[in-house]
């Protein structure tokens, strides 16, 4: 009996017209698990990353989430298209943080965070604020409830970010390349939160340049480039003894 | 070379406050000069002047049949208006939308009815009854439950409206639109990423951040169409310009009934201007860290200030 892999890739192809930005993915993410994606701009690792939750449409191969196929439902060896609602039902379980953090900018830290279980689950405006205190307090940050996003630093909006995903209760959370825009000693912040969510055993996939990160807290690590995965592995090896030439340059460029 | 070594600081005090003579501005005594000759020659007709009589301008002002239609002309704007917002946000998200069919439509109806002058198209829905001249409830091509004569269910007034409201829905379309345009599409995305439906997502996320951008060019329209209901008149229809003209073609007080309408559509298109502020003020919240102050709260500063401002002095 083998557990269930969280997402499972077989082949996954994905382009933008003549441009093929992802040439072939396999690669398995296990519950519980910290999945690092590191490589360079334009390697493919957002867009993969925004498959998973089929934010991109993917045009060839079979992306799996939880067992189920993404996007998709297969039907006597056909696959057919999911209709908008029930596309928007399985994102649910999928939290998304941003890189540029997209908070409502009309909705306090507290309405960005109640908004979603309010009116995607229905769940009674008092309970949803509670839980929201308690997410607030979780990433430090009780105390800016009721302030508006452009009040707050870069740093706090990534966390209440996260706080707004985790309202959801997901299963499986995306990181895209979520410090790339603070400024860096607000980074800490970020990713002792993220630290706390691994350590509660969230199954995480973060595309990321902090290899401190990815070395200390990651379980699995996978260097792309070119739309391919060059070299798998856990962290600490691919990181201290890279065996690919271009994982090598890379690496000695950004360590 | 040798710097004095034992030489002993400065003393840092602070600086004393500059005092420059101002530059001068020779342009402004003259624009005071020209603008001050134009004014008083103005004024001097305004008193003197034979056929304005200030008197029966007041008289106008407050005349019955001027007073229903300042009144009519309210409730033009206010319906015509609320047909232009509904029907520009459909038209708008229609036009957005990836179904062609829909978007086509919308296309169509805004290329008609901003392709053609308002006044025509008052002339159309006052004449429709000679194209449609029974309206029924039934199946198209197929019997027919019930019908009404198109003169006896359209009006005069529903006319004006469904015109005035139809004609702005081309425009408000293309204000909302440009609206929804300036979210940042990373909204939708985060919105669709946390489960919201399509329609949630442009209710809840796009829309109230879109208003930042539709509510000037919104306040914008709400004026013209104060003044655009003029135009009815010209079917008849007994508004504030038309019961103005009525009292001057009986009586040949013309100016005055022109200069006591005109303070009319001023006084109402000032108070709608301040209704604009505070609508804006609302939408800022969040963009702005500190909210814009009200007119009142400008004006209890200043004089605050002026204050402060001379106990220095003094």
């Amino acid at each position: 009996m083998s557990i269930e892999p969280m997402v499972r890739a077989e082949q996954v192809h994905k382009s933008y017209g003549q441009v093929e930005v992802l040439k072939g993915i396999d690669l398995e993410v296990q519950p519980g698990q910290v999945f690092c994606l590191v490589g360079p701009s334009g390697s493919g690792k957002s867009t993969f990353l925004r498959c998973i939750n089929h934010l991109e449409k993917i045009n060839a191969g079979r992306l799996y989430v939880d067992g189920e196929l993404v996007g998709y439902q297969e039907k006597n060896g056909k696959l057919h298209e999911l209709p908008d609602r029930v596309v928007a039902q399985k994102r649910r379980d999928i939290g998304m943080v941003f890189q540029r953090f997209n908070l409502f900018p009309h909705m306090t830290a507290l309405e960005n965070i109640t908004e979603a279980p309010t009116q995607v689950k229905k769940v009674p405006k008092a309970q949803a604020r509670e839980q929201a205190m308690e997410l607030l307090t979780k990433v430090g940050l009780a105390d800016k409830a009721g302030n508006y996003p452009s009040q707050l630093s870069g740093g706090q909006q990534q966390r209440v970010a996260i706080a707004r995903a985790l309202a959801m209760e997901p299963k499986l959370m995306l990181f895209d390349e979520p410090t790339s825009a603070l400024d860096p000693e607000l980074v800490g912040d970020v990713l002792d939160v993220m630290r706390g969510l691994a350590e509660d055993g969230m199954t995480m996939i973060v595309v990321t340049h902090e290899m401190g990160f990815a070395r200390e807290v990651g379980d699995s690590l996978v260097f792309m480039d070119g739309g391919v995965v060059v070299e798998s592995g856990h962290p600490r090896e691919v990181l201290t003894n890279p065996q690919h030439e271009r994982t090598q340059a890379f690496l000695s460029k950004v360590l | 070379m040798t710097l004095p070594q034992d030489a002993a600081p400065p003393d840092r005090g602070r600086p004393e406050e500059i005092r420059a003579v101002p530059v001068r501005h020779p342009g402004r005594w003259v624009a005071v000069v020209v603008i001050a000759v134009l004014a008083a020659m103005l004024g001097h007709l305004m008193v003197t002047s034979s056929v304005l009589h200030w008197d029966v301008v007041g008289q106008i002002f407050t005349y019955p049949t001027v007073l229903a239609g300042v009144g009519r002309t309210l409730e033009l704007t206010a319906l015509a208006m609320v047909i232009g917002i509904v029907g520009g946000v459909l038209l708008a998200v229609m036009r957005l939308s990836k179904n062609p069919v829909l978007s086509g439509a919308s296309w169509i109806y805004i290329w008609v009815f901003r392709g053609t002058p308002v006044l025509v198209q008052l002339f159309f829905w006052n004449f429709l009854g000679a194209l449609v001249p029974k309206v029924g409830i039934g199946i198209p091509f197929g019997p027919t439950f019930a019908s009404w004569n198109y003169n006896d269910l359209v009006g005069l007034f529903t006319a004006a409206t469904l015109a005035l409201g139809l004609n702005e829905a081309a425009y408000f379309a293309e204000i909302v639109r440009a609206g929804i345009l300036s979210v940042d599409e990373g909204q939708a995305e985060a919105a669709s990423s946390l489960g919201l439906t399509h329609a949630q997502t442009l209710w809840r996320i796009v829309l109230p951040q879109a208003m930042r951008v539709i509510i000037p060019p919104a306040g914008n329209e709400t004026i013209s169409m104060l003044k655009t209901t003029s135009l009815v008149s010209a079917i008849a229809l007994e508004e504030l310009t038309r019961a103005g003209q009525d009292i001057a073609s009986r009586t040949f007080y013309e100016i005055p009934a022109l200069v006591a309408i005109s303070f009319w559509y001023l006084l109402m298109t000032s108070i709608l201007s301040i209704g604009q502020y505070y609508v804006e003020r609302y939408y800022s919240r969040g963009t702005n860290r500190v909210l814009p102050d009200t007119p009142w709260q400008k004006v209890r500063k200043n004089l605050l200030s002026f204050q402060r401002h001379e106990g220095a002095v003094g």
